[in-house]
């Protein structure tokens, strides 16, 4: 096992402008731990992932995250972070291939392009690689998000939602990686499908 | 896995990069900035016909065809990416400094591309000879800087707005006015054919205007961006 990745939430809150989403949430998760985020839609699941991820910034408190015991800046978060939500679009006018080059590049990485290829095909888009996103079903646009998310073999893995879109097919693929990723990283997931109940370790149920 | 890292200015120019493809593919600012540039000249050049035009005129119109259409499309740099939803995605991998410059260099890459075109249509359609053409030259370059710089900043606060295209022109126009009084007085000092210590004052103006809106706009845009 390699170095051991840490998430705290100390506290956190967030309000949009006088309406409150959230507030005192607090957990830690480290090693190879799972979090389940639910209830019901609008309770804000998907902003306190955006939160955790450091897309958004929280009204109150923070969140920590550490690799061996040494906490992380941003700049150093966002090479471990593997996120997969509908809000998360990728560019409709270049290739599943160009998106996952050019994001992989502007994010300070460069893997291989064989890696990119053998990213795409694990989604199940063999043969798509050259075509423009915008030429892709929702089932397909959320399949090169996992892609696009594993590319850098990601330390934590943080899913909305994780099988909308998905035929079963997808599905399927999505719980495999989940799986995998479980063994050895934190995973993270906003949902409110029973089955995804049995990745908890830990589990927030918001709105309560 | 091999995974290389990439230094500031690398990220800064893949995102330029992908910037470009993009935009050659859609042409969501081209279209807007070639075609409000092209029309614009077209109607001074037919209005004024065969009138002779002092030295100030022309160059407040040249300015004004330059300021006009690059309000028309600067702003899609960071608009275009709200409305597609991709905002999120960029902030996912990119560090706010690696997203303000990129955006910034291609800002300056479609104005520079405009100007190469507009420019010299310009000077023929009004049938104007430029003077002193290294003042000329300079006042132009220090003018774009200052107009991209600023430019971008806006367009990263308007794309949050609902009402972004009326916001923009009224946001930019009170930041933007020390940049066009500096820069139309400094062209017209070029077309006079004045000599370069004539026009010294207005190249340090737009130097300091260029220093201060990159260093504000630098130091001011991760809070804007970022939420």
């Amino acid at each position: 096992m390699g170095p051991m990745i840490s998430l705290e939430a100390k506290n956190l809150g967030k309000w949009f402008g006088h309406r409150k989403v959230f507030e005192g949430i607090r957990f830690r998760l480290e090693g190879r731990e799972s979090l389940v985020i639910r209830g019901r839609n609008g309770s804000g699941k998907t902003t306190l992932l955006k939160v955790l991820s450091g897309l958004l910034r929280p009204t109150t408190g923070q969140t920590v995250i550490s690799h061996d015991g040494k906490e992380l800046s941003p700049d150093q978060r966002r090479n471990l972070l593997g996120m997969v939500m509908p809000d998360l679009e990728l560019y409709g006018e270049l290739t599943a291939f160009e998106n996952l080059l050019y994001l992989s590049r502007i994010r300070g990485t460069r893997p291989e392009k064989e890696t990119i290829r053998d990213k795409i095909k694990r989604v199940g888009l063999e043969g798509r690689g050259d075509d423009p996103v915008s030429s892709f079903s929702s089932g397909m646009k959320q399949r090169l998000k996992y892609a696009f998310a594993l590319l850098n073999d990601p330390r934590i893995l943080f899913l909305d939602e994780p099988t909308a879109y998905l035929d079963e097919e997808g599905a399927s693929l999505v719980h495999q990686i989940i799986g995998f990723h479980r063994e050895k990283n934190l995973v993270i997931i906003a949902t409110n499908e029973q089955s995804d109940l049995r990745y908890a370790d830990q589990e927030i149920h918001l709105g309560d | 896995m091999q995974i290389r890292k990439f230094t500031w200015a690398t990220k800064s120019a893949w995102l330029l990069a992908k910037e470009l493809k993009s935009e050659f593919r859609t042409r969501y600012a081209l279209n807007a900035v070639f075609m409000f540039a092209l029309t614009t000249l077209a109607v001074t050049s037919f209005s004024i016909g065969a009138f002779a035009l002092t030295p100030r005129i022309v160059s407040s119109l040249l300015w004004l065809v330059i300021f006009f259409s690059s309000l028309s499309g600067l702003a899609q740099v960071f608009v275009k990416e709200e409305e597609a939803k991709t905002a999120s995605l960029l902030r996912l991998v990119a560090a706010p400094d690696t997203v303000f410059l990129g955006k910034l260099l291609f800002n300056l890459a479609l104005l520079l591309m405009l100007e190469l075109i507009v420019v010299p249509l310009f000077m023929v359609w009004m049938n104007v000879s430029i003077l002193n053409l290294g003042l000329f030259l300079s006042v132009l370059l220090l003018g774009t800087l200052g107009l991209v710089c600023a430019t971008t900043i806006l367009a990263v606060i308007v794309s949050k707005a609902r009402a972004k295209g009326s916001l923009f022109a009224v946001l930019s126009f009170p930041v933007l006015l020390p940049l066009l009084i500096a820069s139309i007085d400094g062209t017209r000092l070029s077309l006079e054919g004045q000599e370069f210590a004539a026009g010294w004052g207005d190249i340090r103006l737009l130097v300091s205007y260029l220093v201060v809106m990159f260093v504000a706009s630098f130091l001011l845009f991760d809070s804007v961006w970022s939420e």
